[in-house]
């Protein structure tokens, strides 16, 4: 490792910025698509729901590395113009992870149970005062464990971008080993960047996790320590939810 | 809360508005042969039934002979396959467009549902919003009261049914029986002319039944609403009712005051029926 010099840490540590900006700016694209698309799927006009389920498979079925090649290459053929690598890179990375994202937010909001919608008929709400103010906020704390997965699967899959030449984690890890020829200790640093960036993620995930079960009256007790033990809490405070 | 506290309770006015302004005991609800199946069950088969206003019906009858669904019908939970149904002058299941009667669309049901309120066996009360504001989204999102007023109304209505003190728990920290008294307070706050109790207290502990029932013994005595009960409760049901449907495979075989229905039955399927739940 001490052949990496200040100058090629710096690559590195620029890299971590470029890799948690992509991460930040898809998953808020993302975000954004699966809202969008998970309750367009459940709408009840059938085009309404054709649409976004072709939207759905489309993305679901492509791969977003050529799904990037595509709109970084032949745009500008199409069209005469060209995207910023890194805005390639957040649409074609928002896009994709938006469509599985689709898929959490959908099953989340058909799991609310149906009484609660009837409740909402019961007083007269709209279906978008019913959705707003009733069923997505309790489907909300169900969507959260599986988007972070799908946030830490995102922030891996931000490797892509190196072949578009967007100076990411990767891309820094390759001009790195190229200058010491050394291949282990430049990869050892950047799979401790990852784990650490997946780690704050998913510490801020859980955040969030608490504070939505909290809004629907399931708190977890306090703990100082962020430990192990929490995940058997999580298992049963979900357990008991039904009840309401 | 015990039934003599309602008269000094200054509450009970409030509630009496609840109940339509024009309470004469002119027919509210009319249902004109209304045939509802589910697949080749055949759940209601042309029923006609009225309830006049102010009136408290309770509908009896083994499970599955249609009483909930007649308050699932009424609460657009679900449409009739045919026959139509009236809330005072206004169709449920279909608009007047240029003099022609045609299927009601979305905004037309949600108007004349407005009049009508319901309480579910499972109480389904928000657990996303604290008590308070399971009171009072509809009234502030729906008729459109400030939130002062309807903070106000909720209130009124959750000392009225004896958790005046619990507006700021959320749903899951509260008891069955309090939950439903809760979801009774959230009903009356938007001031229905109807009120549809769906065995509101078949999911209860035994010793919370009490409870929910003086508060709709209070609620039946002392205010003009409309009431449909669908219940196995007999004794509430002999206490409120002003008249009783006996129903059996889709049909009302019979009806009349408590003191017959449940005195002497004409029918032999309601004595079979009373003798076997009483």
């Amino acid at each position: 490792m001490s052949d990496i010099t200040p100058g090629l840490w710096e690559l590195l540590l620029k890299g971590l910025w470029v890799t948690f900006q992509l991460t930040v700016y898809s998953a808020a694209l993302g975000a954004a698509v699966a809202l969008v698309i998970g309750l367009a799927r459940t709408h009840r006009l059938w085009i309404v729901r054709f649409l976004s389920g072709t939207y759905f498979e489309i993305f679901r079925g492509t791969s977003a590395l050529v799904f990037m090649f595509l709109v970084f290459f032949a745009l500008p053929i199409a069209f005469g113009w060209q995207l910023v690598p890194m805005w390639a890179a957040v649409l074609a990375m928002g896009l994709t992870y938006g469509a599985y994202g689709s898929e959490i937010v959908r099953g989340a909001v058909a799991a609310v149970a149906p009484a609660q919608r009837e409740a909402g008929i019961a007083l007269s709400f709209t279906p978008a005062q019913s959705m707003r103010k009733v069923v997505l906020p309790q489907a909300w704390p169900e969507m959260i464990p599986p988007l972070n997965n799908l946030l830490i699967e995102l922030l891996k899959g931000t490797a892509l971008v190196s072949v578009l030449g967007v100076g990411d984690i990767s891309f820094g890890a390759q001009l790195v080993r190229n200058a010491t020829g050394q291949s282990a200790p430049v990869y050892t640093v950047i799979l401790v960047m990852y784990f650490v960036l997946a780690f704050v993620l998913t510490r801020g995930m859980r955040v969030l996790e608490r504070q939505a079960k909290a809004g629907i009256g399931q708190a977890p007790p306090k703990r100082r320590k962020l430990s192990l033990r929490q995940t058997k809490d999580l298992a049963t405070s979900g357990g008991t939810g039904g009840a309401a | 809360m015990s039934a003599d506290s309602t008269p000094t309770n200054p509450n009970a006015s409030t509630s009496k508005e609840t109940a339509n302004p024009a309470v004469d005991g002119s027919e509210l609800i009319r249902f004109d042969k209304v045939t509802k199946r589910f697949g080749s069950n055949t759940v209601l088969d042309e029923l006609d039934f009225k309830v006049d206003s102010g009136k408290h019906v309770t509908l009896i009858g083994p499970s599955g002979s249609g009483k909930t669904t007649i308050l699932r019908l009424l609460m657009t939970l679900m449409k009739p396959d045919e026959g139509t149904i009236k809330v005072g002058d206004a169709y449920l299941t279909h608009e007047d467009r240029g003099g022609k009667l045609v299927p009601a669309g979305d905004k037309h049901i949600r108007e004349v549902r407005k009049n009508i309120g319901m309480v579910f066996q499972q109480f389904n009360l928000f657990p996303n919003m604290k008590v308070l504001r399971n009171i009072t989204e509809a009234p502030v999102h729906v008729l459109g009261l400030s939130k002062d007023e309807a903070e106000e109304r909720a209130r009124e209505l959750l000392d009225l049914v004896g958790l005046g003190d619990r507006g700021d728990a959320y749903p899951t920290q509260l008891s069955g029986g309090q939950q439903q008294r809760v979801a009774i307070a959230r009903a009356l706050a938007m001031r229905p002319q109807v009120l549809l109790l769906d065995e509101v207290t078949s999911a209860l502990d035994p010793e919370l039944v009490a409870g929910v029932l003086d508060v709709l013994r209070d609620l039946a005595h002392s205010t003009d609403i409309t009431m449909l009960c669908v219940t196995h409760e007999m004794n509430f049901a002999r206490d409120i009712s002003d008249q009783v449907l006996m129903f059996d495979s889709g049909r009302i075989i019979e009806s009349g005051s408590p003191e017959k229905m449940f005195g002497d039955p004409d029918h032999e399927r309601t004595r079979e029926f009373l003798s076997a739940v009483l």
